[in-house]
């Protein structure tokens, strides 16, 4: 968001780039109708069905908020709620904490560092769903890899999903495996643009490599951290992939976070009318806690 | 002047001890992956577990092409992305052009919205429409959802592009005369090519990896390959060797991509990370 301001600013604006301003919209309308067509029409369509008691066969009477008011009810949802961002803050917290780590080992210079970032980046690039099913090899209680590997270094075994008191944070395990590699990328591409000088000042002033990153990297490199953050947060909310293929929200419910919750609502009980209202509420959820981080990171930006 | 030194040496182990210890998780993983498909069913069910296929074999390979319709699969993947990612830039590169040049932001964030929104909360809407449309069990379906995830990508990694670019020589092509369909097509679009291939790369590899809309559009012949490797290889058999090689299959071409093309990777989503804020 800096970057966009300041080209915006660094370029010149000429009374004849004005002039064209208005017919760049052309460009933009085949774009835009296909948006309007696959996005907002969902969205309109969406509220309309969630007024209404709707299953895929038979009529589908107009029911008002009694969707929503069913919500307030529903223990599965609620604890779907609680579950969600219990999820979601730990699947916040860890990877922007080792994403931070990994971009400023990531920013120094050593050998083989085009290779190990490429091997680094490799989990969020592949496909969630072999991934995932790999991994669900690995947490066999009886053959799985991870067992063997606990035992043998004198650990106990793991029930890893098959437990409800171990599901989440395996689950959180697998999740930040694969996205700290996204928060490395955008804090990395934060660091590389950071001035040299206060660096080469503090080398002078003889400061350790830690006082460096606390006093200079950390607050310069803030704005790009929460840029991380706040995605991060929006993708941990949607999670399905991982917890869809590794334990369809079990064992029992014991992971069904809101985005599986609305799945087995409407594709597998076919309640489209109680699943859109769940769509509405998950979406404004969404955007309430987004725009919560984006306050803040705003009010950082004034200290 | 020797603390000194000392210190810079610590520094060194720890930053390669650090960067040892943040790349293992990825590479050990998998290396596991490609052990498991390249082992026999014995050595892959063994405790303790077989790290080094010995002999390796490709027999799990054979298998997965041989006893599923892979091939099948694989071809529904490559129509679905391919026509997603190529409507997508058809669609995209202009609007990304025309939404830089305007400078309008308040675009952008309609384009925000689509990042926000969960796939699942398109799909309900979509799923009756594509029903009552007779359409369900044909690809189209699953092209026309996948441009929910392809066109804002395009569109962002374009706007970003465009406005990093100097605007001095469309200037001079209009002044010249020329129109401003002109300008874009034959002195923007060739500057802006590294940005279309970033564009084009990512919006593939998002659109092969989706899931989500495969699972709820797609009918027997018609699963992407994502789809195929969770619904045909169940874990009743717990057959590894052929599920590990089918996961892959399915993950190759993507893993190929990144490693191949990395550089453009990195730079698009450290773009399009910090301005997705």
């Amino acid at each position: 968001m800096s970057t966009t301001t300041a080209t915006t600013l660094s370029r010149p604006v000429t009374t004849r780039g004005h002039a064209y301003a208005r017919h760049y919209w052309a460009f933009a309308v085949p774009a835009a109708v296909v948006v309007l067509l696959v996005i907002l029409f969902p969205w309109v369509f969406t509220i309309f069905m969630s007024l209404h008691d709707w299953k895929v066969t038979g009529a589908t009477p107009f029911v008002g908020f009694a969707n929503y008011a069913k919500m307030l009810q529903d223990e599965r949802f609620l604890w779907a709620i609680v579950r969600t961002l219990w999820f979601t803050a730990a699947t916040v917290i860890a990877p922007v904490l080792l994403g931070v780590w990994a971009a400023v080992c990531f920013a120094s210079q050593f050998k083989l560092r085009g290779l190990a970032r490429t091997l680094f980046v490799l989990p969020m690039m592949a496909t969630p769903v072999a991934i995932a099913l790999v991994w669900t090899m690995m947490f066999h209680p009886q053959l799985g890899v991870l067992n063997y590997l606990l035992t043998s270094v004198g650990l106990p075994p793991s029930s890893w999903v098959y437990a409800s008191s171990s599901v989440i944070p395996t689950l959180v395990m697998v999740e930040t495996w694969q996205w700290t590699p996204l928060v490395m990328l955008i804090v990395l591409g934060g660091i590389a643009s950071l001035p040299q000088e206060p660096y080469e000042a503090a080398i002078l002033d003889g400061a350790s490599a830690w006082q460096m990153f606390r006093h200079i990297t950390l607050p310069l490199a803030w704005p790009f951290i929460m840029v991380a953050t706040v995605i991060r947060l929006i993708d941990a909310l949607k999670t399905f992939d991982t917890i869809y293929v590794i334990t369809l929200g079990g064992p029992g419910t014991s992971s069904e976070t809101i985005n599986i919750l609305l799945y087995q609502t409407a594709f597998a009980y076919y309640d489209l009318g109680y699943g859109s209202a769940i769509v509405v509420v998950f979406f404004l959820l969404i955007l309430l806690i987004s725009l919560l981080l984006l306050r803040v990171r705003q009010r950082e930006a004034w200290r | 002047m020797n603390r000194h030194r000392l210190r810079r040496t610590l520094g060194r182990a720890g930053l390669y001890a650090s960067v040892i210890l943040l790349v293992s998780p990825a590479l050990l993983f998998f290396l596991w992956m490609l052990s498991l498909s390249l082992k026999n069913e014995l050595d892959n069910t063994a405790y303790p577990p077989v790290f080094i296929p010995h002999p390796p074999t490709l027999a799990n390979f054979i298998d997965v092409f041989e006893k599923n319709d892979f091939f099948a699969y694989t071809i529904n993947s490559v129509i679905v992305s391919f026509s997603a990612t190529a409507l997508a830039l058809v669609l995209g590169v202009p609007a990304g052009y025309g939404i830089a040049k305007a400078k309008a932001t308040k675009a952008a964030a309609l384009i925000l919205i689509a990042r926000v929104t969960p796939g699942l909360s398109y799909l309900i809407p979509l799923f009756l429409m594509f029903q009552w449309l007779g359409m369900i069990g044909t690809l189209t379906p699953l092209v026309i959802t996948h441009l929910v995830i392809t066109v804002p990508v395009v569109v962002w990694v374009m706007i970003g592009f465009f406005e990093g670019l100097p605007g001095e020589l469309e200037e001079a092509a209009l002044v010249d005369g020329a129109t401003i369909w002109q300008a874009f097509i034959h002195v923007a679009m060739p500057l802006a090519r590294p940005g279309i291939m970033v564009a084009m790369i990512l919006s593939f590899i998002f659109s092969w990896n989706n899931f989500i809309f495969g699972v709820v559009l797609a009918g027997r012949t018609t699963r992407t390959l994502p789809v195929a490797v969770y619904n045909v290889l169940t874990f009743e058999q717990i057959s590894w060797g052929p599920l590990a090689a089918a996961a892959l299959v399915v993950t190759a071409p993507v893993l190929l991509l990144t490693l191949l093309m990395q550089k453009e990777i990195v730079a698009g989503l450290t773009a399009g990370g910090v301005k997705g804020g």
